[in-house]
């Protein structure tokens, strides 16, 4: 767990250093997701650069094209794109934009920034697997926000009827939305049963606890396709960033920078 | 394939849908890599007996058509050849951001087959008609645009759409009794234009099967002296610009020829390229008129819209006698 506590932070570390003080970015969002990519990569999936086009890989769907920086930071982290290509984030006509362009030999399986969307194509992923007997799995990393939208449940519907136990969702419960607290914008507290609703194996966990995240992504589902509702912290590791609207996509000052370096590079919690 | 009368006459019965479902059901035997996602259409776009042929190749999404986009957005990005259908107007607007996004952007393998386009719903009212469809769909990079004129160009359409890699958008208007435009066996290539008719002073350039009203014009301009090409542009997107010049520089008037709206369909298309060449003859673009008609059969709506046979050559025949 040690390892995978200092791929966290380093990923965190990398977050706030690509972005720098140059560009606006979605840090809020990047860093809730920055558990659950670490346990996915560092632990979960059977994929790697050397193989991140094998057929039999497990596929990872980021649907919360938002969080690309995080997602580009993890990748980097764990070999899949260079610190040049890392370097490239935001810049004109780059591969490593705000919102992620596909690159399936770099770890980017979809195009996505278009909220809602990933969940569905997911599904038409784990179909094609189950249909060519492949025992490769489906992680789609979605967030409560983006779960407003009406593809979102279409998708969430088919999945549940189908029992797709290929595919696993997990939620980024972060609370939060462009507009600020979910609770103000789009009050869905009983993800649960809303999912379990709809034919999913549903299990709840705190996502900044990567021993606990283990646990359930190695929980294999029955029959059903599972939801991982992941309980995290908007901005998490910077404080003046945790919980904080302001922090959905903003550009941080020089002090900031600095505040916020060196709140991600301190060790143990 | 033997493509004979009663090969022809058969689709025309089946009709353009009938035509569709047909065509999946024959190359579904060597096409392991096929798959079919419809949105609850399975019995509209008559694909009943290829579900009873190959159950597990069919997916049916229920009324959901965003999802049926994006599931096949999914297993096209594992490799599969995906044809998906709906009915035009919900398969090109209410998915527009998942045809844009999905498979536009990510060069996709996805067929997109629009069933009852144009007014072929008749009294079904415009929240049936596909009266958009190919502005829409044009607009997005890589996707290739479709649009057969009768059942056996359909039939090939389709087939020549699975066998490209990329977006395909096929457009079918005409109901049961579509009137067979080619009467034997034809070369069909996409993005390649065929020449229906021969003549001189005017070109009809149409798409889809109001193109068997273009050829019953014929004879109300021959009344006059008016001879005119009659061309089949099947493909609105790649354009077939090379047929496009040689018809500019042979005729006096170009006439686009559609049903759907004139804002942004093939005459917007044609248009598009004329606009960037100097002696170029002059156009009119023939489709539905920038409004919603009301719900009524084809037919009436064709005629009100100056797109019958007999109003197509009126309409031509008075403007040539006011240019020339």
């Amino acid at each position: 767990m040690q390892d995978l506590a200092r791929h966290s932070q380093n990923i965190r570390r990398k977050i706030i250093e690509t972005a720098g003080t140059r560009f606006s970015a979605h840090f809020g969002g990047s860093l809730s997701s920055v558990d659950v990519l670490s346990a996915l990569f560092g632990k979960i999936m059977n994929i790697s650069a050397e193989k991140a086009t094998d057929p039999n890989r497990d596929r990872f769907i980021l649907s919360k094209g938002h969080c690309a920086l995080g997602l580009y930071a993890a990748l980097n982290e764990f070999g899949f794109i260079s610190d040049e290509d890392l370097s490239t984030f935001d810049k004109d006509a780059g591969s490593f934009p705000t919102h992620c362009v596909q690159s399936c030999e770099k770890g980017i399986e979809i195009s996505s920034g278009s909220l809602g969307l990933g969940l569905s194509m997911a599904v038409g992923i784990a179909l094609a697997l189950k249909a060519k007997k492949s025992s490769a799995k489906v992680y789609v990393l979605c967030g409560n926000g983006e779960a407003n939208e009406g593809i979102f449940w279409e998708a969430v519907m088919f999945a549940g009827v189908s029992e797709l136990n290929n595919l696993i969702l997990i939620l980024d419960n972060n609370k939060m939305q462009n507009d600020g607290f979910s609770k103000e914008v789009m009050d869905i507290k009983n993800w649960d049963e809303r999912l379990k609703a709809f034919g999913w194996n549903i299990c709840n966990v705190d996502g900044h606890n990567l021993e606990a995240l283990i646990n359930q992504l190695k929980t294999p589902s029955a029959k059903e396709p599972l939801a991982i509702i992941a309980s995290t912290v908007k901005g998490k590791g910077v404080t003046f960033m945790e919980n904080n609207p302001e922090w959905h996509h903003n550009k941080l000052s020089p002090e900031q920078y600095e505040k916020a370096l060196s709140e991600v590079s301190k060790t143990g919690e | 394939m033997l493509v004979d009368n009663s090969f022809i006459q058969n689709l025309s019965l089946l009709g353009s849908r009938g035509t569709f479902g047909l065509a999946l059901k024959d190359i579904e035997p060597r096409r392991e890599d096929l798959r079919v996602v419809v949105a609850d259409v399975k019995t509209s776009a008559k694909l009943v007996d290829f579900e009873k042929q190959a159950p597990s190749k069919l997916i049916n999404v229920g009324i959901a058509e965003q999802n049926m986009i994006g599931i096949a957005a999914g297993l096209a990005h594992e490799g599969y050849t995906v044809f998906t259908s709906t009915f035009a107007p919900f398969a090109s607007m209410r998915c527009f951001e998942m045809l844009r996004t999905q498979l536009g952007y990510m060069n996709l393998n996805v067929k997109i087959a629009g069933l009852l386009s144009g007014v072929t719903g008749g009294l079904f009212g415009n929240t049936h008609y596909g009266l958009e469809d190919i502005a829409i769909l044009r607009t997005i990079p890589n996707m290739t645009v479709l649009s057969p004129a009768d059942c056996l160009e359909t039939y090939k359409a389709v087939l020549a759409a699975s066998e490209i890699k990329g977006p395909v958008y096929i457009r079918l208007t005409g109901d049961r009794g579509t009137p067979a435009l080619y009467k034997e066996d034809f070369e069909y290539e996409i993005g390649k234009a065929n020449i229906l008719a021969q003549g001189n002073d005017v070109a009809i350039i149409g798409t889809g099967t109001i193109l068997s009203e273009a050829m019953r014009a014929l004879r109300g301009l021959k009344k006059y002296d008016i001879s005119a090409t009659v061309v089949d542009m099947h493909t609105i997107k790649p354009l077939d610009t090379t047929t496009l010049d040689q018809l500019f520089a042979t005729h006096k008037l170009i006439v686009t020829l559609e049903e759907h709206t004139v804002v942004g369909g093939l005459g917007s298309a044609v248009a598009e390229y004329k606009a960037t060449k100097i002696n170029v003859p002059p156009q009119m673009i023939l489709g539905i008129q920038d409004s919603f008609p009301k719900a009524a059969s084809t037919a009436f709506i064709l005629n009100q819209n100056g797109l019958s046979a007999p109003r197509i050559a009126e309409r031509i025949v008075q403007k040539y006698q006011e240019l020339f």
